[in-house]
């Protein structure tokens, strides 16, 4: 083996969306890990100036085919706490049910399609079918009833029209809900099967030390509204997150990464969700943990498959709770009139914390966006692992050592449609 | 019941020329012969699956980079053989139509005739709107498959 190698690979496979990576290695020495953004958030954000703060949430919705409800919300969140206006408890939880039909269909894409086949030794998906088709068919079948829950409640699936500043356009009658029921119960067994499942996995050991960062709602498990909490102790309102959190300017990419202000690498999604807060899962949920093997903690990047198999129980028992204890709201929205400042909004993406700001006018025309991204929140810390990955299996053969780079990246479930252009991954070594 | 021919574009209309697969579907959509279904789709396995359901014939149009000059109109069968899957990256989803047509075929969910047009895009960049080769190649599709179309109407035709 030469001392210096480079391994180029124009294309990695099974991460939602697309990206580049570059791993340069002076023998054992990592000398440079690079995961190269680029971001529709940046165009959107420049997209929504000038537009009237009601259409914040159609105009978001667009950035990500698998999250659109997230954008809906974190959207939403801010323009309405702006306002002064607090949405009624009924409406509040059918946009918990919207964002549960979410998490199911995005883990279930990612644990089946993208994911699994890793720890079982193939390509993809496609050869995953070959030899255990019950088992995607499992998968798509889990992944088509979230995508009923967003048709039904979000009124499309993959961009949701539905929703709106002050509540939603229509809202179901508790008839129309109650069809979700019988596949809901379905696909919350095959939730506990798909638990059942990847806990039967081998995993390499491995940590994250960094920080972890999540929602965190008393009595609940934090998904469409929540306080900023992390594992070193900050407990934060959506307004304060600037504060605390930055953005810094790559060179060589349109990305910004951010990091804690003052330098700190931070890791959001759902290994900082389970380890923060699995105590408010569902008694289902948190059982199939147990079962899994699950403590009341999980820093495990590998394991992160089996903290979303237990996070899609959640989401199933989560909807049909929701579901039974539906009351159709007086009214679908409350009126809002637009107040000239700025809003700050925050919500649980399926891959971690999503943060919207907006800036408005008097007469509600937004002056200024921004949108934070979780891929963009991991970029450091997927970064980070890279390289100690890297730094330990140096002596890998080169397809070996993409494949486990690769593998690594899929942990993290970055969402580069939302987050990066074609993703690449290159290993050079010199 | 599933309807004999299902016609899918697919591709996302807010990345550029990705949006020309849609554009045929929403071209087709009032023109298509009787029996005929039109989906415009993101692409995406359960549903594309889901859209063409048990139907004997699919046809799918999508915008691919294969390298050709941008308008470029390409024709695949793929009811027996896989269709060149570098060709159909320009999706934003990792899964793109021809990983989605293998995935069918393992699960024995592939029509009888799998018909795919493949459209070369020239820019993928954020933002709306086909360029002028690419909205050029987009009437043609939609004139080819509908003739198609037609034509199959008029042999199956009792």
């Amino acid at each position: 083996m030469p001392e210096r190698r480079t391994i180029v690979t124009d294309y990695l496979a099974r991460v939602e969306g697309e990206g580049a990576m570059t791993v340069r290695l002076d023998g054992d020495r990592v000398e440079h890990v690079e995961l190269r953004i680029f971001e529709p958030p940046r165009f959107f954000e420049a997209f929504l100036r000038g537009r009237s703060f009601l259409e914040a949430p159609d105009i978001t919705a667009r950035i990500c085919g698998i999250c659109p409800v997230a954008y809906q919300t974190s959207a939403v969140n801010a323009l309405e706490s702006l306002c002064g206006v607090e949405v009624p408890e009924p409406i509040r939880l059918l946009r918990r049910l919207l964002y549960c039909g979410e998490w199911i269909e995005s883990h279930a894409l990612h644990v089946y399609m993208l994911h699994a086949p890793d720890f079982l030794g193939y390509e993809s998906a496609i050869e995953l079918a070959r030899d255990a088709p019950a088992a995607v068919e499992r998968g798509l079948a889990l992944k088509r009833t979230g995508n009923e829950v967003m048709t039904l409640v979000g009124g499309r699936e993959i961009h949701p029209i539905n929703v709106r500043v002050g509540g939603f356009y229509r809202v179901p009658t508790r008839r129309e809900l109650r069809a979700l029921v019988e596949p809901l119960e379905r696909a919350r067994e095959a939730a506990l099967e798909t638990v059942r499942w990847t806990a039967e996995f081998d995993f390499p050991e491995r940590t994250v030390d960094c920080d972890l960062v999540a929602l965190a709602q008393p009595g609940e498990y934090a998904i469409e509204r929540g306080r900023i909490r992390s594992s070193g102790g900050l407990d934060l309102a959506p307004a304060e997150y600037e504060e605390h959190f930055e953005e810094l300017h790559v060179e060589r990419s349109n990305a910004l990464q951010s990091q804690l202000r003052g330098g700190g690498t931070y890791l959001c999604g759902p290994l900082a969700r389970y380890t923060l807060g699995s105590q408010e899962l569902s008694p289902l949920a948190l059982g199939a943990a147990a079962e899994a093997g699950l403590g009341a903690e999980c820093r495990d990047p590998f394991r992160s498959i089996v903290v979303r198999s237990v996070e899609l129980v959640h989401a199933c028992d989560e909807a049909l709770r929701l579901i039974e204890a539906y009351e159709e709201p007086d009214r679908p929205a409350e009126p809002v009139e637009p107040v000239a400042g700025t809003g700050y909004g925050v919500s649980e993406a399926p891959r971690g914390l999503l943060y919207h700001r907006y800036r408005l006018d008097a007469e509600g025309t937004i002056l200024e966006a921004k949108i934070v991204p979780p891929t963009s929140q991991n970029q450091l810390a997927i970064e980070d692992d890279l390289r100690d990955v890297v730094g330990r299996n140096s002596a890998l053969e080169d397809d070996a050592l993409r494949a486990l780079c690769e593998q690594t990246i899929r942990n993290y479930d970055p969402c580069i449609s939302c987050a990066t252009h074609f993703l690449a991954l290159e290993v050079e070594r010199r | 019941m599933s309807p004999r021919t299902v016609v899918i574009g697919v591709g996302n209309p807010l990345r550029g020329d990705d949006a020309a697969g849609v554009a045929v579907a929403e071209r087709l959509r009032d023109r298509v012969p009787p029996g005929v279904e039109v989906v415009a789709c993101a692409e995406e396995p359960s549903r594309l699956m889901e859209a063409w359901g048990d139907a004997e014939t699919v046809v799918l149009v999508d915008t691919v980079a294969s390298g050709a000059p941008p308008g470029t109109l390409h024709r695949f069968e793929a009811g027996d053989a896989p269709v060149p899957a570098r060709a159909f990256r320009s999706s934003t989803h990792a899964i793109g139509l021809a990983e989605t047509i293998e995935l069918a075929r393992a699960l024995g969910r592939l029509p009888k005739r799998v018909l795919v047009y493949g459209i070369e895009g020239g820019g993928f960049a954020t933002g709306e709107g086909l360029s002028p080769p690419v909205e050029d190649a987009v009437v043609a599709a939609a004139g080819i498959v509908l003739a198609g179309l037609e034509e199959e109407r008029c042999t199956s035709a009792p």
